[in-house]
């Protein structure tokens, strides 16, 4: 049987790479000093110097589109990093051992997501105040519930299985069956998920910093970028558009990912 | 939630934007007519008022003042010019040592509840606001009034413990119906408007008084709405949803075709206040380097291209003669001059300044102001970090908790006098929340208070400011220009030397 090809995949693979490709082009080099003002420039459009023009300080929009992307991404890695850690190992021990601490767990879990996210977030600044930093813990906390859940389900899943019984038969230590042969057979669902909770964190941080409680100014980032574009959305469009744009690019590329990782599970599973 | 409303409307405009994108006009020009009665407005502010309506209490917001001055009246009010003239009183008499003022009430002035103001009303006002009774002064200034007494139905007599030539300007206290306790609630004054309700974080609702005494306002009924985000303020601007506003950016301004547009000063000093109490501001050095490294008209041609009064001490030109342009250029744009006062004051690469800039994040000029800063000392090795925070943290922790290291905000004046603008740096006011401590500067402070008259009185006012900017107490930025958006439907609109925003002349052309 030929092999269908995965184009979800691939075109998220490719558009990924070039954004990744931009951001780390962003960390090097920018045309431009993304925080240095120019009064002599200010509210250019378009041009072969300012490639996606200028804002209201005279600031290259490009080079802050570039490092405010950085930020975001570099967010919202990070938020998926605690997040998927912290619910792997929670999610894990609470799948293979069951018991009252998983039942206190998923229940606080489940206290956490019933409220919406960005609410909590909003709660959690208010308590440690705002700033980059400060949203990677607000918004890494919040995301452990779905990740814990989710390797919790698959974990006590596998638990069952045959060759989880053969492990532990051989003699296995429990978290040697735990990590070497279960946690392996949840990445499937674990990837598609982690790419997913990537789109909503970089999703989460542009509103908080559209909030103001985000990244500070005046360093860039897409979300506060696209909060002072706002003002500007009749006599400077492309402000507003460069911001909205590379969010919805970044976000496009890993959901793409996301859902190209998903149908090939399928796709295996049949 | 509030972000999902954000969203919403944003995508509310992207659609207008397409449907009317040919319709716009922006001639701007304001066609003169007369103003007919009747209507009603909205008027957007960008922050919530005090707690407490009581204008004797709620002196220290100027956003809430500029909304009660529609509400409340003092015996004497000013006019556009800046000039004082009698409201609830008719006439007054100053006697010739300057210590007595003998008042003539008004006939006819009756309060909002339909009560006539009588001559007890009066005193009973004055002595409440000075704390006559408790010993300790509600409205700032007050305190230098011995007694106060109804000589008959409609004569007060106001003596002071000394001649105070500056004094008659504090009588524009409100005056409120005697032993009414709900002045924080449900406020009642004299003046155009009267109170109807308040939704705190919301609006606050006005109608026009039927008794006023003298021209009545032309519109019926004005809703003062708070929008706090300055985007969404322009959103409700371009949607008609609010008539008015004042204290835009010009930036905000380009975006309103379908407002005309007005142009005065907002008379208040923009800077970047600094806490003089601690390290690193404790040091004159690093002020001054500061004071070097801000290029004041770069910040000014960026925010409001150019719209705005620069500024060399806490005073803006409304003041007239009090205004002492030549402080203004003290310490030029030089950022050699900056990085070489702040390598004496221990700074260097190695070791750079760095501090934090807490801003009220609900006034756009002060967020812009604060980014061109943190770029402009940058250029020197400085190391500035902004902070916003909301306007009620930030009237909680920096402007009465004093917690901060610098700030960039407005001070205004609440009464037209140079003691108004000068007092909150003198070591022993409450409002000095800069904690600016300086024994020349109490010194003249006290002299220009207690003068006898007008020009020793400026001379020592002169001294204060200097003071100020040699001691570069703050770094001062500008006077901004404030910019009112008006439905131009509307007309009547007038600037003051004040923070205050005047409806009563305000109604829909003919």
């Amino acid at each position: 049987m030929k092999k269908r090809r995965n184009y979800n995949l691939i075109l998220g693979l490719a558009l990924t790479c070039a954004m990744v490709g931009l951001i780390v082009m962003g960390w090097l080099w920018t045309p431009f000093d993304p925080n240095a003002m120019d009064p002599a420039s200010r509210l250019q459009s378009p041009s072969l110097t300012h490639l996606l023009g200028t804002d209201n300080f005279g600031r290259d929009i490009f080079s802050r589109v570039l490092q405010g992307a950085g930020a975001t991404f570099l967010i919202g890695v990070a938020v998926v990093l605690i997040g998927g850690v912290c619910g792997v190992l929670i999610g894990g021990f609470c799948g293979y051992y069951g018991g009252w601490l998983d039942d206190l767990l998923m229940r606080s879990a489940d206290i956490i997501t019933a409220f919406p996210s960005i609410l909590l977030a909003l709660v959690i600044i208010s308590l440690i105040g705002a700033g980059k930093y400060r949203i990677i813990i607000a918004l890494g906390v919040l995301f452990i519930p779905s990740f814990s859940r989710l390797v919790r389900g698959e974990v006590a899943r596998c638990k069952s299985q045959e060759y989880v019984a053969n492990a532990r038969l051989m003699g296995a230590k429990d978290l040697r069956v735990l990590f070497v042969h279960i946690l392996p057979n949840t990445f499937p669902v674990l990837l598609s998920s982690l790419a997913i909770g990537f789109n909503n964190a970089v999703l989460a941080e542009a509103s908080m910093s559209y909030l103001g409680i985000g990244v500070q100014p005046p360093d860039p980032s897409l979300g506060r970028m696209l909060s002072e574009a706002q003002t500007y959305f009749f006599s400077a469009p492309w402000y507003a558009l460069s911001a909205g744009c590379a969010i919805v690019l970044l976000i496009l590329g890993v959901g793409l990912i996301a859902d190209g990782l998903g149908g090939r599970r399928r796709r295996d599973r049949a | 939630m509030q972000n999902a409303k954000r969203i919403f409307v944003l995508s509310l405009c992207l659609l207008l934007v397409l449907a009317f994108s040919a319709c716009r006009n922006n001639d701007g020009d304001t066609p003169e007519g007369d103003a007919k009665a009747g209507g009603e407005i909205t008027v957007g502010i960008a922050a919530d008022l005090d707690s407490s309506l009581d204008p004797h209490k709620s002196s220290g917001a100027a956003g809430t003042r500029e909304v009660l001055f529609n509400v409340f009246e003092g015996l004497v009010k000013p006019d556009t010019d800046g000039n004082l003239v009698p409201a609830v009183a008719s006439s007054y008499v100053i006697n010739d040592e300057g210590d007595q003022f003998t008042f003539t009430l008004r006939e006819g002035v009756k309060f909002h509840n339909g009560d006539p103001v009588t001559a007890e009303d009066v005193v009973w006002s004055v002595s409440r606001a000075a704390g006559l009774d408790t010993g300790t002064p509600i409205v700032n200034g007050l305190d230098s009034i011995a007694s106060v007494e109804a000589t008959d139905d409609s004569t007060v007599v106001i003596t002071l413990k000394e001649p105070n030539i500056e004094f008659l300007a504090y009588l524009t206290v409100a005056i409120l119906p005697a032993g009414y306790e709900q002045q924080d609630t449900a406020p009642i004054g004299t003046g155009p408007f009267k109170f109807v309700s308040r939704s705190a974080q919301e609006n606050i609702i006005l109608e026009r008084f039927e008794d006023y005494w003298g021209e009545p306002a032309l519109l019926d009924k004005v809703t003062f709405k708070i929008i706090e985000d300055g985007s969404a303020l322009v959103m409700a601007l371009q949607s008609g949803a609010v008539d008015l506003c004042a204290h835009l950016t010009s930036s905000q301004c380009a975006e309103l075709g379908n407002m005309d547009i007005l142009q005065g000063t907002m008379n208040l000093v923009q800077a970047l206040y600094l806490n003089n109490a601690d390290a690193p501001f404790n040091d004159v050095k690093v002020r001054q380097a500061l004071c070097y490294a801000i290029d004041k008209q770069q910040i000014i041609d960026m925010t409001s291209d150019g719209a705005g009064v620069p500024l060399g001490s806490s005073m803006y030109p409304a003041f007239g003669k009090y205004f002492m342009d030549e402080l203004t250029d003290y310490y030029p744009y030089d950022p050699d001059k900056a990085k070489e006062l702040l390598a004496e004051a221990g700074y260097d690469e190695s070791h750079p300044l760095s501090f934090t800039i807490t801003v009220p994040s609900n006034y756009t000029p002060h967020v812009d102001a604060a980014q061109i800063m943190v770029d402009q000392l940058s250029k020197v090795g400085v190391n500035a970090k902004m902070e916003q925070v909301e306007w009620a943290t930030w009237y909680s922790d920096v402007y009465q908790g004093r917690k901060f290291q610098s700030t960039v905000c407005g001070m205004d004046a609440s009464t037209m006098t140079a003691r108004a603008m000068l007092e909150r740096f003198n070591s022993a006011s409450p409002k000095d929340f800069i904690n600016f401590v300086n024994a020349s500067y109490d010194d003249a402070f006290n002299r220009a208070i207690s003068a006898k008259d007008e020009d020793s009185q400026l001379q020592a006012y002169q001294e204060c400011m200097t003071i100020l900017t040699e001691q570069a107490a703050n770094v001062y930025v500008q006077d901004l220009a404030d910019l009112v958006a008006i439905n131009p439907a509307l007309t009547g609109y007038r600037f003051y030397p004040l923070y205050v925003m005047d409806l009563s002349g305000v109604g829909f052309r003919e």
